[in-house]
């Protein structure tokens, strides 16, 4: 694969602030949907705006097929951005806005006409050509914003939280949109998101981000299923996330049993953080399992029952189709490759207890980090 | 997927009325009841019997004038008042227009802090009386004034604006330049920043940005700053009399002096008049930004 944009070492200070990006290295590949993905304030955006042109770097570079560009502007690099809040122009119309960069490079008009009903037509806005952008839904403002980003051809895309305006239901529809339109175009596409889920769904490869680093960077499965530490094991999905220690290779005591697990490579006796995802964990009778412990409190997600699950002073999430009820004592069985190990980290013992959890504060959470930069 | 609401058609409730009351009584009283007695004078003769005479008076009124040969000639006397204030007024405008627009611009690039600062730089002086501020330009650009003390302490000889169409421009374009950068910042101080980056991004240097983008934009400002400078400027009078030694005399001059000869229903036929073309004029201007600035929204 072809390396198209590269971040060697760069770190970004907002007005004598702590920096906001430390020291970031990251390659990004020709036709790849990446994912910046992070909570607020991680510095995904400075990310996309070091890349746009918007932002130098104070240390390091920043490379476009191998050329560096750290003071190119925005105009003279062949990178469009999509902005959150789309940012169309108010004193033109769909086609106008569409046909803004063709305009400023002197493309002939009859073939203006044809590039942007071609490109209205990838977006599904054919018809539209002289509405006001002002009386668009935000969908459709969505569209325009990605024909007019998309119609000069860049090599690469950026995409700043679009969907984060956007209703769930139009969201997804979106999601899978853009997705299609990344695939038959061939653009690199380089997304911001807060939302584990949609960089999830639509990503080839994501990046993890917090307080200005990287923590990992790979495909959704390894994300998923590898997570590096415990910072990542929790921003994706739910996680237990439970301190154990490596007697030898694929062999973990955790929670007061020894499991069999498919890790290795650590320590003898190593301290680890073990990291056992919610839906793996499988209820027997007490006396076949592994675990027991005492459930603290259920809720019907719908597909599922979302318990909690007291194993000896620690909060285990469990997701299970089977109702327990509340204060039963039940036993748990894990399978050993549900069983992930990670090298202990700066963020061991932050996350993974479901003690002080309620689905408000995540909602909380969630609206809160709405707002973003 | 639901179309978003563009305007909100609110009722207007009683308490609506009530609150709006005063203002009502106001405006009736300080405005539409002397617009009222201004048409009124200027359809009426002295004994308030219906005229057209004032009317017509002013586009037939003529007056002979002596050219530099010494030669005579009669001339339209309002209209060549008429035409000398237009010409005035938008050479006036247009250096407002020139010098605001920037300023104006800068403003609305600077930080919060400075943009403060320099606001109340530019309205200090509009605190000060209008009279004084024409006083000060009279001691600065007479012949022996500051200027000219200046120009002569640098060795570069004496220059005579004082009482020239120049020195009334200058007067104009001093009084007025806040009216013209007001409106203007203000609009440019809302503009999204985004939409500069997003031009930017779409490949627009900065001169395409302020070219298709800022510009475009802030014409609601700049029509507000036109007609916030033109109506006043083209009605002026006190400045042509003080820089302008009294040569020329302004539409503003003739409706004073009719005034204060006691033809006040003359008087009020100019200002009538002159009214009537301003306000087709601010029309006109209004619905061609409607048409093209917002694609008729």
């Amino acid at each position: 694969m072809k390396e198209i944009i590269e971040l060697k070492h760069v770190v970004k200070s907002f007005d004598g602030e702590p920096p906001v990006l430390k020291g970031v290295d990251l390659k990004v590949y020709d036709n790849e949907f990446l994912t910046l993905l992070g909570p607020s304030g991680c510095g995904k955006t400075t990310i996309l705006r070091l890349i746009g042109g918007f932002e130098a770097p104070d240390e390091g570079d920043v490379f476009f097929l191998g050329e560096r560009i750290n003071d190119v502007p925005p105009y003279k690099r062949n990178i469009n951005t999509v902005f959150q809040k789309y940012a169309l122009f108010p004193h033109l119309n769909v086609f106008e806005n569409v046909a803004f960069p063709l305009r400023e490079q002197k493309v002939p008009k009859a073939e203006i006409k044809k590039r942007v009903t071609e490109m209205l037509a990838l977006v599904a806005l054919t018809g539209f050509e002289s509405r006001s952008v002002v009386r668009l839904s935000g969908g459709q403002q969505q569209r325009v914003a990605i024909a007019r980003a998309l119609i000069s051809n860049p090599r690469v895309l950026l995409l700043d939280e679009p969907l984060g305006a956007l209703d769930l239901k139009l969201r997804k529809d979106m999601q899978q949109e853009l997705k299609k339109i990344q695939k038959k175009t061939g653009i690199t596409f380089i997304f911001v998101t807060h939302d584990q889920e949609e960089a999830l769904s639509m990503s080839d490869t994501i990046v993890v981000m917090s307080e200005g680093k990287i923590h990992q960077i790979g495909s959704p499965t390894d994300i998923y299923n590898e997570p590096k530490n415990a910072f990542v094991a929790d921003f994706i999905g739910e996680s237990n996330i439970v301190d154990g220690v490596m007697l030898e290779d694929r062999r973990v005591s955790f929670s007061g049993h020894t499991f069999q697990c498919v890790d290795s490579g650590f320590g003898k006796n190593e301290p680890v953080d073990v990291v056992v995802r919610p839906e793996d964990v499988d209820i027997v009778p007490v006396e076949k399992g592994m675990l027991r412990g005492t459930v603290t409190s259920v809720t019907f997600m719908g597909v599922h029952y979302e318990i909690i699950v007291d194993i000896g002073g620690f909060k285990w999430m469990i997701q299970t189709t089977d109702f327990c009820a509340e204060g039963s004592v039940i036993g748990l069985y894990i399978e050993p490759d549900a069983i992930h190990i990670m090298k202990k980290s700066e963020y061991s013992d932050m996350f993974g207890d479901y003690s002080s959890y309620s689905m408000e504060m995540d909602e909380l959470s969630n609206a809160e980090s709405e707002e973003e930069e | 997927m639901k179309e978003r609401k563009t305007s909100q058609a609110r009722r207007i409730t009683l308490v609506d009325r009530v609150s709006l009351a005063p203002y009502s009584v106001w405006a009736l009283l300080f405005i539409v009841v002397p617009l009222i007695f201004i048409a009124y004078y200027a359809f009426t003769d002295n004994s308030f019997a219906f005229t057209f005479e004032n009317i017509t008076k002013f586009f037939t009124a003529t007056s002979p004038v002596t050219d530099s040969d010494g030669a005579t000639r009669e001339v339209r006397t309002y209209m060549l008042i008429f035409w000398r204030s237009l010409k005035l007024a938008l050479i006036s405008t247009a250096i407002c227009l020139l010098l605001g627009y920037p300023i104006a611009y800068i403003i609305a690039r600077a930080t919060p802090r400075a943009q403060k600062t320099m606001i109340t730089l530019i309205m200090v002086p509009m605190w000060m009386n209008f009279l004084i501020r024409t006083y000060a330009w009279m001691t600065i650009l007479q012949d022996t004034g500051l200027l000219n003390a200046l120009l002569k302490t640098l060795h570069l000889g004496t220059v005579s604006i004082i009482g020239t169409e120049g020195a009334v421009v200058i007067g104009m374009v001093y009084d007025y330049l806040p009216y013209m950068i007001m409106p203007i910042y203000s609009i440019m101080a809302k503009m999204d920043d985004k939409l500069l980056e997003a031009a930017r991004d779409l490949g627009c240097n900065n001169l395409g940005v302020l070219r298709r983008v800022v510009w475009p934009l802030s014409l609601p400002g700049v029509i507000s700053g036109i007609t916030m400078v033109l109506v006043p400027s083209i009605s002026t009078f006190y400045i042509s009399q003080k820089l302008g030694n009294g040569k020329f005399y302004l539409i503003g001059d003739a409706i004073e002096g009719q005034y204060v000869a006691g033809n006040l229903h003359f008087a009020a036929a100019i200002a009538f008049i002159l009214m009537v073309i301003l306000l087709a004029c601010m029309s006109l201007a209004n619905r061609w930004t409607k048409r093209h600035v917002y694609g008729g929204v």
